[in-house]
């Protein structure tokens, strides 16, 4: 079962693309067949953490080429927990786009597993062009998803989300090539390898290399002042599309968390911790403007869009640590952020249908149908989001801050968390009280619609998972500190690739 | 060569840049472009610049070219062509939908 490995990209691969030949099938069966193929993701995944949890890094060379010469895929602790975090999200996406979403257009189940090939095949390559083109992949998948349904208001936004990852796209290829001219490899573990061997002229370059490459991630990242993008972008798309990209955006969170600790770690020589600098400011910022966003936020959709920007923000804080304390938080913390925003899109989307004229404006309207069971839910997103005690928000958060409590500039990075903290309390009590209860009361013979069920099953059953991540928090955070020693210790990744000696790369590269 | 080179590349991204600044999405679509083929050049130096070497590789040459640039300029290439029809169609659809082609929608 060595194969396994590459079923997380293959099973959406071949299910995309019989999906696209069988357009014309009947919605019943385009969508059993989509639903069987990333529930599906859901068992692989478990297989998988189950062969990694010891600490192996699983290997797979495509077609036999032995790296750094050919393109590996490579399973380990983080990106199997992203592969299972994502089959999650997919599948609570998919009951909810199967309650009206997907039959917009054609061609929405296929382009659903070619998002989700994108998605699967960035967390698994060890290879830096590799995850440009698995980036290329989802991407293109996105906008489509972005723009399903139409509509002026997805066009322009997606018109915006196009341009500035296409330049994203083309500063990535810039980076790439400044690093394969200055290292001659672009695997990963090679490049972690070679990293410290460079001459002090070539360790400019790298880091230039290394820069660029941060400033494309953190524009996936929606990292400020890249990320202004994001919350018209996820308010523009339909809901169960936005929980799904609430995990995009990890992407670009999961490939700085991925390539700075492997190649430019403290060991990388000229180039070591390059990144230091940069990210832990810079997510403080994107943080507070989260925060400012969501308090100003005029639509509950545009809400959550800030509120990703805002729990980006606390993520990178974690990353940007750039120790072993700070990668647990991070990895705890991924895990809870993307299932709370995705339960809140698609929330959001679920209220917005049952107010009908009021849509998702945070203004007076008629009273909400179904307020108990509904605000019951927002409360407990909100109660979530804000960090507050019992949920995974607050376990997480806290990790955040006793992993900064040691770091230098503590004190800037815990007022700026706790005060944003208290900035999201108090808009996401602004948020529920003017849903909730500023309302005109319904006519007693007013028709009210009925609650759809599948969207009620997809936010609660992520609701589930955020207090799965809570009653099984020892097992969830111990997994998160193994994950943290891995990236820490980047030796084990660089001896699983490339083997224990490094001896065929050197004659290689004597050739060039 | 390596300055006339590095001139073009730069020229390329310049003007890419500057088009990419203007508010309308034809011009944007035209400095994509230009940066597009500015990082495909990019890429192809990446692999070093030599004078008379085999194109692949030859019987008797001490030199030949390092083929993963090739490589890596032809995915380029492609990923950039499709992503440049995705966002035609896309700005075609925004005059349709949005009555102008103002990047920020509308007529300004």
């Amino acid at each position: 079962m060595t194969h396994l490995v590459t079923l997380p990209i293959l099973l959406p691969l071949l299910a995309g693309g019989v999906l696209l030949l069988g357009a014309g099938w009947s919605v019943g069966a385009r969508r059993a067949l989509a639903f069987a193929a990333t529930v599906a993701l859901l068992p692989v995944a478990l297989l998988l953490l189950e062969r990694v949890a010891d600490g192996t890094h699983l290997v797979y060379a495509i077609g036999d080429w032995a790296p750094p010469f050919g393109i590996v895929l490579v399973a380990d602790r983080l990106a199997v927990a992203m592969l299972l975090l994502t089959a999650i999200v997919a599948v609570a996406s998919l009951v909810h786009a199967g309650a009206g979403d997907d039959t917009r257009g054609p061609h929405y189940h296929a382009l659903f597993q070619f998002q989700l090939l994108g998605i699967n095949g960035a967390f698994l390559t060890g290879d830096l062009f590799n995850l440009f083109v698995f980036f290329e992949v989802l991407l293109i998948a996105s906008y489509a998803l972005l723009l399903h349904g139409l509509g002026p208001h997805r066009v322009g936004a997606a018109v915006h989300v196009v341009v500035l990852n296409l330049v994203g796209s083309a500063l990535f290829l810039f980076a790439v090539g400044t690093l394969y001219g200055v290292t001659g490899t672009l695997n990963l573990a090679d490049l972690a390898r070679v990293m410290p061997l460079l001459g002090p002229d070539a360790a400019p370059l790298a880091r230039s290399g290394a820069l660029l490459l941060l400033g494309v991630f953190a524009l996936k990242a929606a990292l400020l002042p890249l990320g202004f993008w994001l919350p018209r972008a996820y308010a523009a798309a339909t809901g169960a599309t936005a929980a799904l990209f609430a995990v995009l955006t990890k992407v670009g969170v999961y490939a700085i968390l991925r390539v700075y600790p492997l190649v430019f770690g403290p060991d990388a020589g000229a180039a070591a911790n390059v990144a230091a600098a940069w990210v832990l400011p810079v997510a403080l910022v994107t943080l507070a403007f989260g925060a400012l966003g969501v308090l100003a936020a005029r639509t509950l959709r545009l809400w959550a869009g800030w509120m990703v920007v805002y729990s980006v923000g606390t993520l990178l804080v974690a990353v940007g640590l750039f120790s072993e304390a700070g990668y647990a938080a991070a990895v705890y913390y991924m895990a809870h952020s993307t299932l709370a925003s995705a339960a809140l899109f698609l929330l959001a989307d679920l209220i917005a249908r049952q107010r009908a004229k009021a849509v998702d404006r945070l203004d007076e309207a008629d009273g909400m149908p179904h307020a108990a069971l509904l605000g019951g839910l927002f409360f407990v997103i909100a109660v979530t989001v804000a960090g507050l005690p019992p949920l995974s928000g607050f376990v997480g958060k806290l990790m955040v801050l006793e992993a900064a409590r040691t770091q230098p500039g503590a004190v800037a990075t815990w007022t700026v968390l706790l005060v944003g903290a208290l900035v999201v309390i108090v808009a996401a009590a602004r948020t529920g009280s003017a849903l909730f209860w500023r309302t005109v009361p319904l006519p007693a013979d007013a028709r009210v619609p009925a609650l759809e069920r599948r969207p009620v099953a997809a936010v609660a059953g992520l609701l589930a998972c955020i207090a799965g991540l809570v009653v099984w928090g020892g097992a969830a955070t111990s997994y998160a500190w193994s994950t943290a020693r891995q990236l820490a210790d980047p030796s084990g990744y660089v001896s699983a690739v490339l083997g224990a000696d490094g001896n065929a790369r050197d004659e290689r590269r004597s050739l060039r | 060569m390596e300055a006339l080179v590095a001139i073009a590349i730069g020229v390329l991204t310049g003007t890419g840049v500057f088009l990419l600044l203007r508010a309308r999405t034809f011009p944007v679509l035209l400095g994509l472009t230009l940066l597009s083929y500015a990082v495909n050049l990019f890429l192809f130096a990446s692999g070093r610049l030599v004078v008379a070497s085999a194109p692949l590789t030859d019987q008797g040459l001490g030199t030949y070219p390092d083929p993963i640039p090739q490589a890596l300029v032809l995915t380029a290439i492609v990923i950039g062509f499709g992503m440049t029809a995705m966002l035609v169609v896309l700005a075609l659809r925004a005059i349709r939908d949005t009555g102008g082609d103002h990047v920020d929608g509308g007529e300004r």
